[in-house]
Protein backbone atom coordinates (compact mmCIF):
# COMPACT_ATOMS: atom_id res chain seq x y z
CA UNK A 1 0.00 0.00 0.00
CA UNK A 2 3.23 2.15 0.25
CA UNK A 3 3.89 2.21 -2.75
CA UNK A 4 0.35 3.39 -4.00
CA UNK A 5 1.22 6.60 -1.46
CA UNK A 6 4.63 7.20 -2.64
CA UNK A 7 3.07 6.71 -6.14
CA UNK A 8 0.03 9.57 -6.16
CA UNK A 9 2.56 11.88 -4.16
CA UNK A 10 5.18 11.36 -6.64
CA UNK A 11 2.51 12.51 -9.67
CA UNK A 12 1.84 15.44 -7.48
CA UNK A 13 5.13 16.17 -7.44
CA UNK A 14 5.79 15.29 -11.12
CA UNK A 15 2.88 18.02 -11.90
CA UNK A 16 4.71 20.86 -9.91
CA UNK A 17 8.05 20.34 -11.43
CA UNK A 18 5.51 20.24 -14.88
CA UNK A 19 4.75 24.27 -13.61
CA UNK A 20 7.49 25.61 -12.35
CA UNK A 21 9.62 24.12 -15.60
CA UNK A 22 7.38 25.65 -17.34
CA UNK A 23 7.15 28.99 -15.71
CA UNK A 24 11.16 28.92 -15.66
CA UNK A 25 10.83 28.32 -19.46
CA UNK A 26 9.49 31.27 -20.57
CA UNK A 27 12.72 33.63 -19.25
CA UNK A 28 16.06 33.27 -20.66
CA UNK A 29 18.03 33.28 -17.32
CA UNK A 30 16.24 30.46 -15.79
CA UNK A 31 14.88 28.36 -19.06
CA UNK A 32 17.63 25.76 -19.12
CA UNK A 33 16.59 24.89 -15.55
CA UNK A 34 13.42 24.87 -15.68
CA UNK A 35 13.65 22.30 -19.21
CA UNK A 36 16.04 20.12 -16.74
CA UNK A 37 13.41 20.34 -13.73
CA UNK A 38 10.37 19.45 -15.77
CA UNK A 39 12.60 16.03 -17.14
CA UNK A 40 13.26 15.40 -13.54
CA UNK A 41 9.41 15.16 -12.90
CA UNK A 42 9.04 13.36 -16.04
CA UNK A 43 12.03 10.72 -14.68
CA UNK A 44 10.08 10.53 -11.65
CA UNK A 45 7.02 9.92 -12.45
CA UNK A 46 8.08 7.07 -15.07
CA UNK A 47 10.47 5.19 -12.42
CA UNK A 48 7.09 5.24 -9.86
CA UNK A 49 4.86 4.21 -12.32
CA UNK A 50 6.82 1.16 -13.20
CA UNK A 51 7.63 0.39 -9.55
CA UNK A 52 3.89 0.94 -7.71
CA UNK A 53 1.46 1.18 -10.37
CA UNK A 54 -1.45 -1.33 -9.67
CA UNK A 55 -4.77 -1.83 -11.45
CA UNK A 56 -7.05 -4.02 -9.26
CA UNK A 57 -4.19 -5.31 -7.49
CA UNK A 58 -2.54 -5.95 -10.43
CA UNK A 59 0.99 -4.93 -10.22
CA UNK A 60 3.18 -3.99 -14.27
CA UNK A 61 4.30 -6.88 -15.82
CA UNK A 62 6.17 -6.98 -19.10
CA UNK A 63 9.07 -4.93 -17.24
CA UNK A 64 12.19 -6.04 -19.30
CA UNK A 65 9.70 -5.52 -22.25
CA UNK A 66 9.06 -1.78 -21.04
CA UNK A 67 12.72 -1.05 -19.96
CA UNK A 68 13.46 -2.36 -23.88
CA UNK A 69 11.39 0.20 -24.90
CA UNK A 70 12.43 2.89 -23.00
CA UNK A 71 16.29 2.22 -24.04
CA UNK A 72 15.50 1.63 -27.49
CA UNK A 73 13.10 5.05 -27.57
CA UNK A 74 16.29 7.02 -25.61
CA UNK A 75 19.32 5.91 -27.58
CA UNK A 76 17.17 6.79 -30.92
CA UNK A 77 15.69 10.18 -29.29
CA UNK A 78 18.98 11.00 -27.64
CA UNK A 79 21.07 10.34 -30.89
CA UNK A 80 18.31 12.26 -33.05
CA UNK A 81 18.54 15.56 -30.83
CA UNK A 82 21.81 15.25 -30.49
CA UNK A 83 22.87 14.97 -34.18
CA UNK A 84 20.38 17.38 -36.12
CA UNK A 85 21.52 20.16 -37.48
CA UNK A 86 20.19 23.71 -35.83
CA UNK A 87 18.85 24.51 -38.98
CA UNK A 88 16.72 21.37 -38.80
CA UNK A 89 15.30 21.90 -35.19
CA UNK A 90 12.02 22.92 -36.17
CA UNK A 91 10.88 19.33 -38.13
CA UNK A 92 12.71 17.82 -35.13
CA UNK A 93 9.99 19.07 -32.72
CA UNK A 94 7.12 18.27 -35.14
CA UNK A 95 8.46 14.72 -35.30
CA UNK A 96 9.09 13.86 -31.55
CA UNK A 97 5.33 15.67 -31.22
CA UNK A 98 3.88 13.01 -34.12
CA UNK A 99 5.25 10.45 -31.67
CA UNK A 100 3.64 11.46 -28.43
CA UNK A 101 0.34 11.92 -30.29
CA UNK A 102 0.80 8.21 -32.16
CA UNK A 103 1.39 6.86 -28.44
CA UNK A 104 -1.89 8.63 -26.99
CA UNK A 105 -3.66 7.23 -29.98
CA UNK A 106 -2.30 3.73 -29.54
CA UNK A 107 -3.62 3.73 -26.00
CA UNK A 108 -7.01 4.54 -26.60
CA UNK A 109 -7.39 1.92 -28.95
CA UNK A 110 -5.89 -0.60 -27.02
CA UNK A 111 -7.82 0.67 -23.76
CA UNK A 112 -11.14 0.94 -25.81
CA UNK A 113 -12.48 -2.51 -25.25
CA UNK A 114 -12.38 -2.08 -21.32
CA UNK A 115 -13.41 1.37 -21.14
CA UNK A 116 -16.52 0.31 -23.75
CA UNK A 117 -16.99 -2.88 -21.55
CA UNK A 118 -17.87 -0.86 -18.79
CA UNK A 119 -19.06 2.03 -20.32
CA UNK A 120 -21.38 0.88 -23.34
CA UNK A 121 -23.32 -1.65 -21.87
CA UNK A 122 -25.39 0.16 -19.27
CA UNK A 123 -26.37 3.90 -20.64
CA UNK A 124 -27.29 6.03 -23.21
CA UNK A 125 -24.09 8.90 -22.41
CA UNK A 126 -20.72 7.21 -21.35
CA UNK A 127 -18.43 10.15 -20.21
CA UNK A 128 -15.29 7.42 -20.84
CA UNK A 129 -16.25 6.43 -24.20
CA UNK A 130 -16.45 9.93 -25.25
CA UNK A 131 -13.01 10.93 -23.76
CA UNK A 132 -11.20 7.67 -25.01
CA UNK A 133 -12.95 8.56 -28.85
CA UNK A 134 -11.64 11.98 -28.32
CA UNK A 135 -8.27 10.70 -27.33
CA UNK A 136 -7.77 8.40 -30.69
CA UNK A 137 -9.17 11.10 -32.75
CA UNK A 138 -6.95 14.29 -31.11
CA UNK A 139 -3.81 12.06 -30.96
CA UNK A 140 -4.11 10.32 -34.54
CA UNK A 141 -4.95 13.99 -36.00
CA UNK A 142 -1.57 14.98 -33.84
CA UNK A 143 0.62 12.64 -35.50
CA UNK A 144 -0.91 12.76 -38.86
CA UNK A 145 -0.55 16.65 -38.98
CA UNK A 146 3.05 16.62 -37.47
CA UNK A 147 4.69 13.74 -40.01
CA UNK A 148 3.25 16.17 -43.08
CA UNK A 149 4.67 19.44 -40.65
CA UNK A 150 7.64 17.32 -40.35
CA UNK A 151 8.14 16.69 -44.06
CA UNK A 152 7.41 19.99 -45.42
CA UNK A 153 9.63 21.56 -43.03
CA UNK A 154 12.49 18.80 -44.17
CA UNK A 155 11.51 19.02 -47.94
CA UNK A 156 9.77 16.22 -48.55
CA UNK A 157 6.24 17.06 -49.16
CA UNK A 158 4.91 19.94 -51.11
CA UNK A 159 2.21 22.42 -50.20
CA UNK A 160 -1.05 21.82 -51.40
CA UNK A 161 -3.52 25.16 -52.12
CA UNK A 162 -6.99 24.58 -53.37
CA UNK A 163 -9.59 26.12 -52.30
CA UNK A 164 -11.66 23.86 -51.67
CA UNK A 165 -9.85 22.01 -49.58
CA UNK A 166 -11.06 23.88 -46.44
CA UNK A 167 -15.16 22.23 -47.00
CA UNK A 168 -13.71 19.20 -47.37
CA UNK A 169 -12.15 19.61 -44.18
CA UNK A 170 -15.27 21.29 -42.64
CA UNK A 171 -16.69 18.18 -43.65
CA UNK A 172 -14.67 15.38 -42.19
CA UNK A 173 -14.78 17.25 -39.24
CA UNK A 174 -18.40 16.69 -38.95
CA UNK A 175 -18.10 13.28 -40.35
CA UNK A 176 -15.94 12.80 -37.64
CA UNK A 177 -18.74 14.19 -34.65
CA UNK A 178 -20.77 11.72 -36.81
CA UNK A 179 -19.02 8.79 -35.71
CA UNK A 180 -18.32 9.45 -32.04
CA UNK A 181 -22.20 9.75 -31.88
CA UNK A 182 -22.21 6.48 -33.82
CA UNK A 183 -20.44 4.69 -31.50
CA UNK A 184 -21.28 6.09 -28.43
CA UNK A 185 -24.89 5.40 -29.38
CA UNK A 186 -23.76 1.85 -30.16
CA UNK A 187 -25.46 0.65 -26.92
CA UNK A 188 -25.42 -2.98 -25.69
CA UNK A 189 -22.89 -4.65 -28.20
CA UNK A 190 -19.76 -6.51 -27.40
CA UNK A 191 -16.90 -3.73 -27.50
CA UNK A 192 -15.42 -5.98 -30.15
CA UNK A 193 -18.02 -5.57 -32.68
CA UNK A 194 -17.54 -1.63 -32.44
CA UNK A 195 -13.57 -1.95 -33.23
CA UNK A 196 -14.11 -2.11 -36.93
CA UNK A 197 -15.97 1.40 -36.29
CA UNK A 198 -13.21 2.61 -33.81
CA UNK A 199 -10.62 2.07 -36.47
CA UNK A 200 -12.36 3.60 -39.34
CA UNK A 201 -12.42 6.60 -37.00
CA UNK A 202 -8.88 6.51 -36.55
CA UNK A 203 -8.39 6.38 -40.12
CA UNK A 204 -10.77 9.49 -40.75
CA UNK A 205 -8.78 11.14 -38.11
CA UNK A 206 -5.51 10.07 -39.19
CA UNK A 207 -6.69 11.74 -43.45
CA UNK A 208 -8.38 14.63 -41.33
CA UNK A 209 -4.35 15.63 -39.94
CA UNK A 210 -2.81 15.04 -43.13
CA UNK A 211 -5.79 17.20 -44.86
CA UNK A 212 -5.40 19.80 -42.30
CA UNK A 213 -2.03 20.35 -42.62
CA UNK A 214 -1.33 20.48 -46.27
CA UNK A 215 -2.75 23.43 -47.52
CA UNK A 216 -0.36 25.39 -44.84
CA UNK A 217 2.81 26.21 -45.42
CA UNK A 218 6.13 28.26 -44.66
CA UNK A 219 6.05 30.87 -42.23
CA UNK A 220 3.16 29.27 -40.90
CA UNK A 221 4.38 26.28 -39.82
CA UNK A 222 6.18 27.19 -36.50
CA UNK A 223 2.00 27.85 -35.73
CA UNK A 224 0.89 24.79 -36.84
CA UNK A 225 3.57 22.51 -35.15
CA UNK A 226 2.45 24.63 -31.52
CA UNK A 227 -0.59 23.92 -32.54
CA UNK A 228 -0.67 20.69 -32.96
CA UNK A 229 1.50 20.31 -29.81
CA UNK A 230 -1.00 21.78 -27.57
CA UNK A 231 -3.60 18.46 -29.51
CA UNK A 232 -0.77 16.60 -27.93
CA UNK A 233 -1.12 17.73 -24.82
CA UNK A 234 -5.18 17.38 -24.57
CA UNK A 235 -4.59 13.66 -26.26
CA UNK A 236 -2.41 12.90 -23.35
CA UNK A 237 -4.84 14.25 -20.90
CA UNK A 238 -7.40 12.04 -22.10
CA UNK A 239 -5.41 9.44 -21.18
CA UNK A 240 -5.05 11.15 -17.89
CA UNK A 241 -8.85 11.01 -17.31
CA UNK A 242 -8.86 7.45 -18.53
CA UNK A 243 -6.44 6.83 -15.76
CA UNK A 244 -7.72 9.09 -13.28
CA UNK A 245 -3.48 10.00 -13.60
CA UNK A 246 -3.11 13.01 -12.28
CA UNK A 247 0.48 13.59 -13.63
CA UNK A 248 -1.06 12.57 -17.41
CA UNK A 249 -3.79 14.84 -16.22
CA UNK A 250 -1.95 18.13 -15.12
CA UNK A 251 1.09 17.65 -17.63
CA UNK A 252 -1.06 17.58 -20.82
CA UNK A 253 -3.80 20.05 -20.14
CA UNK A 254 -0.77 22.16 -19.00
CA UNK A 255 0.83 22.42 -22.52
CA UNK A 256 -2.64 22.04 -24.06
CA UNK A 257 -3.50 25.35 -22.76
CA UNK A 258 0.16 27.02 -23.03
CA UNK A 259 0.20 25.88 -26.39
CA UNK A 260 -2.87 27.25 -27.62
CA UNK A 261 -1.51 30.91 -25.83
CA UNK A 262 1.87 29.99 -27.60
CA UNK A 263 0.23 29.55 -31.09
CA UNK A 264 -1.73 32.93 -30.53
CA UNK A 265 1.37 34.46 -29.39
CA UNK A 266 3.09 33.55 -32.31
CA UNK A 267 0.10 34.65 -34.51
CA UNK A 268 0.10 38.19 -33.18
CA UNK A 269 4.04 38.41 -33.79
CA UNK A 270 2.92 37.69 -37.63
CA UNK A 271 -0.16 40.12 -36.98
CA UNK A 272 -2.26 37.23 -38.41
CA UNK A 273 -5.20 35.78 -36.89
CA UNK A 274 -5.50 31.85 -35.98
CA UNK A 275 -8.20 30.89 -38.21
CA UNK A 276 -6.47 32.74 -41.08
CA UNK A 277 -3.60 30.56 -40.73
CA UNK A 278 -5.78 27.43 -40.52
CA UNK A 279 -7.66 28.45 -43.20
CA UNK A 280 -4.43 29.04 -44.92
CA UNK A 281 -5.63 32.05 -47.11
CA UNK A 282 -1.87 33.83 -46.83
CA UNK A 283 -0.52 34.55 -50.53
CA UNK A 284 -1.57 36.51 -53.75
CA UNK A 285 -3.25 39.45 -53.28
CA UNK A 286 -1.16 42.80 -52.55
CA UNK A 287 -2.22 44.03 -56.47
CA UNK A 288 -1.44 47.59 -55.60
CA UNK A 289 2.52 46.48 -55.20
CA UNK A 290 3.05 44.24 -58.30
CA UNK A 291 2.02 47.00 -60.74
CA UNK A 292 4.42 49.67 -59.28
CA UNK A 293 7.50 47.58 -59.79
CA UNK A 294 10.38 50.06 -60.89
CA UNK A 295 13.95 48.46 -61.88
CA UNK A 296 15.90 46.75 -59.87
CA UNK A 297 19.67 47.95 -59.54
CA UNK A 298 22.53 44.84 -58.95
CA UNK A 299 26.02 45.25 -57.81
CA UNK A 300 29.22 43.94 -57.86
CA UNK A 301 31.18 41.91 -55.41
CA UNK A 302 34.12 44.14 -55.55
CA UNK A 303 31.78 47.18 -55.17
CA UNK A 304 30.24 45.65 -52.24
CA UNK A 305 33.56 44.72 -50.41
CA UNK A 306 34.78 48.43 -50.62
CA UNK A 307 31.19 50.05 -49.51
CA UNK A 308 30.91 47.63 -46.25
CA UNK A 309 34.69 48.17 -45.36
CA UNK A 310 34.60 51.84 -45.20
CA UNK A 311 31.22 52.26 -43.99
CA UNK A 312 30.71 52.88 -40.25
CA UNK A 313 27.99 51.25 -39.49
CA UNK A 314 26.61 47.90 -40.80
CA UNK A 315 23.13 46.46 -40.06
CA UNK A 316 22.73 42.28 -41.13
CA UNK A 317 18.96 41.45 -41.23
CA UNK A 318 19.14 37.36 -41.50
CA UNK A 319 16.26 35.71 -42.58
CA UNK A 320 15.40 32.16 -43.93
CA UNK A 321 17.43 31.99 -46.82
CA UNK A 322 21.01 31.97 -44.65
CA UNK A 323 19.44 29.48 -42.82
CA UNK A 324 19.07 27.12 -46.16
CA UNK A 325 22.68 28.50 -47.52
CA UNK A 326 24.48 27.04 -43.73
CA UNK A 327 25.79 30.62 -44.33
CA UNK A 328 25.52 31.06 -40.82
CA UNK A 329 29.45 30.99 -40.02
CA UNK A 330 30.49 33.07 -43.17
CA UNK A 331 28.32 35.58 -41.96
CA UNK A 332 29.80 35.39 -38.66
CA UNK A 333 33.40 35.66 -40.60
CA UNK A 334 32.52 38.78 -42.22
CA UNK A 335 31.00 40.38 -39.09
CA UNK A 336 34.23 39.79 -37.29
CA UNK A 337 36.29 40.93 -40.28
CA UNK A 338 34.70 44.12 -40.81
CA UNK A 339 34.94 44.69 -37.29
CA UNK A 340 38.26 44.37 -37.45
CA UNK A 341 38.69 47.59 -39.57
CA UNK A 342 36.74 49.21 -37.73
CA UNK A 343 33.15 49.26 -38.40
CA UNK A 344 30.25 48.56 -36.44
CA UNK A 345 28.30 45.51 -37.41
CA UNK A 346 24.92 44.38 -35.68
CA UNK A 347 22.21 41.89 -36.44
CA UNK A 348 18.53 43.18 -36.72
CA UNK A 349 16.46 40.18 -36.07
CA UNK A 350 12.90 39.89 -36.93
CA UNK A 351 11.18 37.81 -34.40
CA UNK A 352 9.16 35.77 -36.93
CA UNK A 353 12.10 35.69 -39.46
CA UNK A 354 13.17 32.26 -40.30
CA UNK A 355 10.74 29.38 -39.80
CA UNK A 356 10.29 29.41 -35.79
CA UNK A 357 10.34 32.45 -33.58
CA UNK A 358 13.91 32.53 -32.29
CA UNK A 359 15.33 30.76 -35.35
CA UNK A 360 17.90 33.60 -36.41
CA UNK A 361 19.27 33.58 -32.60
CA UNK A 362 19.40 29.41 -32.53
CA UNK A 363 21.40 29.41 -36.05
CA UNK A 364 23.96 32.67 -35.23
CA UNK A 365 24.34 31.45 -31.94
CA UNK A 366 25.49 28.66 -33.58
CA UNK A 367 27.99 30.60 -35.37
CA UNK A 368 29.27 32.12 -32.25
CA UNK A 369 28.18 35.51 -33.10
CA UNK A 370 28.05 37.58 -29.64
CA UNK A 371 25.03 37.72 -27.56
CA UNK A 372 25.22 41.72 -27.64
CA UNK A 373 25.41 41.67 -31.18
CA UNK A 374 21.76 39.94 -31.89
CA UNK A 375 19.41 43.64 -32.32
CA UNK A 376 15.57 43.16 -31.63
CA UNK A 377 13.40 44.48 -33.99
CA UNK A 378 11.84 47.71 -31.99
CA UNK A 379 15.20 48.84 -31.20
CA UNK A 380 17.34 48.22 -34.43
CA UNK A 381 14.30 50.26 -36.43
CA UNK A 382 15.55 53.94 -34.42
CA UNK A 383 19.15 53.40 -35.18
CA UNK A 384 18.76 52.02 -38.99
CA UNK A 385 18.26 55.95 -40.56
CA UNK A 386 22.24 56.77 -39.28
CA UNK A 387 23.00 53.17 -40.48
CA UNK A 388 25.63 53.23 -43.88
CA UNK A 389 24.75 49.71 -45.10
CA UNK A 390 21.76 47.12 -44.21
CA UNK A 391 22.45 43.49 -45.99
CA UNK A 392 19.83 41.61 -45.88
CA UNK A 393 20.83 38.02 -46.46
CA UNK A 394 18.01 35.47 -47.32
CA UNK A 395 15.16 37.69 -45.83
CA UNK A 396 11.72 39.17 -47.69
CA UNK A 397 8.84 39.53 -46.17
CA UNK A 398 10.40 40.82 -42.78
CA UNK A 399 11.51 43.65 -44.55
CA UNK A 400 9.00 44.62 -46.92
CA UNK A 401 7.21 48.08 -46.62
CA UNK A 402 4.35 47.04 -47.68
CA UNK A 403 3.25 45.89 -44.48
CA UNK A 404 3.71 49.69 -43.83
CA UNK A 405 2.50 51.69 -46.57
CA UNK A 406 0.16 49.38 -48.87
CA UNK A 407 -3.31 48.70 -47.25
CA UNK A 408 -3.91 45.93 -49.62
CA UNK A 409 -1.04 44.02 -49.17
CA UNK A 410 -1.81 40.67 -47.15
CA UNK A 411 0.92 41.57 -44.43
CA UNK A 412 -0.52 45.38 -44.09
CA UNK A 413 0.13 45.94 -40.40
CA UNK A 414 2.87 43.10 -39.82
CA UNK A 415 5.87 45.01 -37.73
CA UNK A 416 9.04 44.88 -40.03
CA UNK A 417 13.01 46.05 -39.43
CA UNK A 418 12.63 49.17 -41.26
CA UNK A 419 15.63 48.39 -43.94
CA UNK A 420 14.27 50.79 -46.44
CA UNK A 421 15.48 53.83 -43.96
CA UNK A 422 19.28 53.08 -44.07
CA UNK A 423 21.75 54.65 -46.16
CA UNK A 424 22.30 51.49 -48.11
CA UNK A 425 20.43 48.51 -49.00
CA UNK A 426 22.22 45.16 -50.22
CA UNK A 427 19.91 42.29 -50.65
CA UNK A 428 21.40 38.95 -51.21
CA UNK A 429 19.22 36.60 -53.00
CA UNK A 430 19.23 33.81 -54.85
CA UNK A 431 17.10 35.27 -57.72
CA UNK A 432 13.89 37.54 -58.05
CA UNK A 433 11.98 34.96 -55.92
CA UNK A 434 9.39 35.85 -53.88
CA UNK A 435 9.31 35.43 -50.15
CA UNK A 436 7.17 33.03 -48.53
CA UNK A 437 3.70 35.41 -48.89
CA UNK A 438 4.22 35.51 -52.54
CA UNK A 439 4.24 39.23 -52.90
CA UNK A 440 6.01 41.64 -54.54
CA UNK A 441 9.11 43.12 -52.55
CA UNK A 442 9.27 47.20 -53.18
CA UNK A 443 12.18 47.54 -51.03
CA UNK A 444 14.47 45.89 -54.40
CA UNK A 445 13.07 48.24 -56.35
CA UNK A 446 13.92 50.94 -53.73
CA UNK A 447 16.72 53.51 -55.35
CA UNK A 448 18.89 53.13 -52.31
CA UNK A 449 18.64 49.20 -53.12
CA UNK A 450 21.52 46.76 -55.04
CA UNK A 451 21.13 43.43 -55.53
CA UNK A 452 23.39 40.76 -54.86
CA UNK A 453 22.40 38.00 -56.66
CA UNK A 454 23.92 34.18 -56.27
CA UNK A 455 23.76 31.31 -53.18
CA UNK A 456 24.06 33.09 -49.95
CA UNK A 457 27.29 30.90 -48.88
CA UNK A 458 28.74 31.55 -52.16
CA UNK A 459 27.98 35.18 -52.17
CA UNK A 460 29.67 35.62 -48.15
CA UNK A 461 32.71 33.60 -48.72
CA UNK A 462 33.75 35.82 -51.75
CA UNK A 463 32.91 38.61 -49.63
CA UNK A 464 35.28 37.70 -47.06
CA UNK A 465 37.74 37.09 -49.20
CA UNK A 466 37.37 40.21 -50.83
CA UNK A 467 36.59 42.45 -47.56
CA UNK A 468 40.37 40.46 -46.46
CA UNK A 469 42.06 41.54 -49.27
CA UNK A 470 40.95 45.36 -49.23
CA UNK B 1 -29.12 14.60 -19.50
CA UNK B 2 -29.16 12.49 -15.82
CA UNK B 3 -26.30 10.81 -16.87
CA UNK B 4 -24.00 13.50 -18.22
CA UNK B 5 -24.56 15.08 -14.64
CA UNK B 6 -23.85 12.07 -13.14
CA UNK B 7 -20.65 11.62 -15.01
CA UNK B 8 -19.89 15.10 -14.74
CA UNK B 9 -20.46 14.71 -10.52
CA UNK B 10 -18.77 11.33 -10.42
CA UNK B 11 -14.90 13.09 -12.01
CA UNK B 12 -15.33 16.25 -10.44
CA UNK B 13 -12.31 16.38 -8.99
CA UNK B 14 -10.04 15.46 -12.37
CA UNK B 15 -12.51 18.54 -13.87
CA UNK B 16 -11.52 20.55 -10.84
CA UNK B 17 -8.17 19.93 -11.75
CA UNK B 18 -8.72 20.07 -15.59
CA UNK B 19 -9.84 23.62 -15.22
CA UNK B 20 -7.49 24.88 -13.15
CA UNK B 21 -4.62 23.69 -15.19
CA UNK B 22 -5.94 25.17 -18.26
CA UNK B 23 -5.65 28.78 -16.47
CA UNK B 24 -2.28 28.22 -14.81
CA UNK B 25 -0.67 27.39 -18.13
CA UNK B 26 -1.88 30.52 -20.03
CA UNK B 27 -1.01 32.52 -16.43
CA UNK B 28 2.45 30.43 -16.79
CA UNK B 29 3.72 31.37 -20.22
CA UNK B 30 1.52 34.28 -21.32
CA UNK B 31 5.05 36.62 -21.08
CA UNK B 32 7.07 34.93 -22.55
CA UNK B 33 9.93 36.80 -25.11
CA UNK B 34 9.63 35.89 -28.57
CA UNK B 35 12.77 34.56 -28.56
CA UNK B 36 12.23 31.89 -26.41
CA UNK B 37 8.58 31.11 -28.15
CA UNK B 38 10.54 28.15 -30.32
CA UNK B 39 12.58 26.37 -26.77
CA UNK B 40 9.27 26.85 -24.78
CA UNK B 41 6.94 25.41 -27.52
CA UNK B 42 10.00 22.52 -27.66
CA UNK B 43 9.35 21.94 -23.74
CA UNK B 44 6.28 21.85 -24.06
CA UNK B 45 6.37 19.03 -26.71
CA UNK B 46 8.58 17.07 -23.79
CA UNK B 47 6.60 17.83 -21.04
CA UNK B 48 3.27 16.21 -22.80
CA UNK B 49 5.44 12.98 -23.30
CA UNK B 50 3.74 12.18 -19.82
CA UNK B 51 1.75 10.49 -22.11
CA UNK B 52 4.24 7.52 -21.89
CA UNK B 53 2.88 6.80 -18.68
CA UNK B 54 -0.16 5.91 -19.89
CA UNK B 55 1.41 3.15 -22.53
CA UNK B 56 3.86 1.62 -19.55
CA UNK B 57 -0.08 1.00 -17.76
CA UNK B 58 -1.14 -0.63 -20.95
CA UNK B 59 2.08 -2.60 -22.04
CA UNK B 60 2.43 -3.66 -17.86
CA UNK B 61 -1.49 -4.94 -18.32
CA UNK B 62 -0.86 -6.55 -21.34
CA UNK B 63 -1.09 -10.26 -21.77
CA UNK B 64 -1.73 -11.23 -25.43
CA UNK B 65 0.63 -11.12 -28.76
CA UNK B 66 -1.06 -7.69 -30.31
CA UNK B 67 -1.49 -5.78 -27.57
CA UNK B 68 1.90 -6.66 -26.03
CA UNK B 69 3.25 -5.54 -29.40
CA UNK B 70 1.11 -2.39 -29.50
CA UNK B 71 2.01 -1.56 -26.12
CA UNK B 72 5.91 -1.65 -26.82
CA UNK B 73 5.87 0.45 -29.96
CA UNK B 74 3.77 2.89 -27.42
CA UNK B 75 6.54 2.91 -25.02
CA UNK B 76 9.22 3.52 -27.89
CA UNK B 77 6.96 6.41 -29.30
CA UNK B 78 6.14 7.56 -25.88
CA UNK B 79 10.16 7.25 -25.17
CA UNK B 80 11.24 9.48 -27.97
CA UNK B 81 8.69 11.97 -27.43
CA UNK B 82 10.05 12.35 -23.97
CA UNK B 83 13.69 12.07 -24.09
CA UNK B 84 14.07 13.66 -27.80
CA UNK B 85 11.91 16.89 -26.63
CA UNK B 86 14.14 17.27 -23.25
CA UNK B 87 17.43 16.60 -25.28
CA UNK B 88 16.46 19.32 -28.15
CA UNK B 89 15.09 21.79 -25.66
CA UNK B 90 18.38 21.40 -24.06
CA UNK B 91 20.24 22.19 -27.32
CA UNK B 92 18.81 25.31 -27.88
CA UNK B 93 18.88 26.80 -24.79
CA UNK B 94 22.27 25.81 -24.60
CA UNK B 95 23.22 28.10 -27.20
CA UNK B 96 20.91 31.07 -25.60
CA UNK B 97 23.37 30.55 -22.64
CA UNK B 98 26.62 31.01 -24.74
CA UNK B 99 25.72 33.60 -26.24
CA UNK B 100 25.39 35.36 -22.89
CA UNK B 101 29.27 35.12 -21.96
Amino acid sequence: MIGSYILEISYILASVLFIVGLKMLSHPESARRGNILAAVGMGMAILFTILFHKKDGEAIGNIPLILLALVIGTIIGWMVAKKVKMTAMPQLVSLFNGMGGACAALISVMEFPHVAHEGMYAEMFSGEVLNILLGLVIGSVSFAGSMIAFGKLNGNVGDLRIKWLRYVNMGMLVVIIGVIGYIMSMGNIAPSDAMPVVYTLMVIALLYGVLFVMPIGGADMPVVISLLNSFTGVAAATGGFLYQNQAMLTGGILVGSAGTILTVLMCKAMNRSLLNVIVGVFGGGGEAANQEAGTIKEISMSDTSVLLGYSQKVVIVPGYGLAVAQAQHLCHELEELLEEKGVSVKYAIHPVAGRMPGHMNVLLAEADVSYDKLVEMDEINSELPQTDVVIIIGANDVVNPAAENDPSSPIYGMPIIKAHLAKNIIVMKRGMGKGYAAIENMLFFNDKTRMLFGDAKASLQKLVTDVKSL
Amino acid sequence: MENILAFIYEYREPIFAIILSIFLGIEVISHVPAVLHTPLMSGANAIHGVVIIGAIIVMGHAHTTLPIILGFLAVILGTLNVVGGFVVTDRMLEMFKKKKK
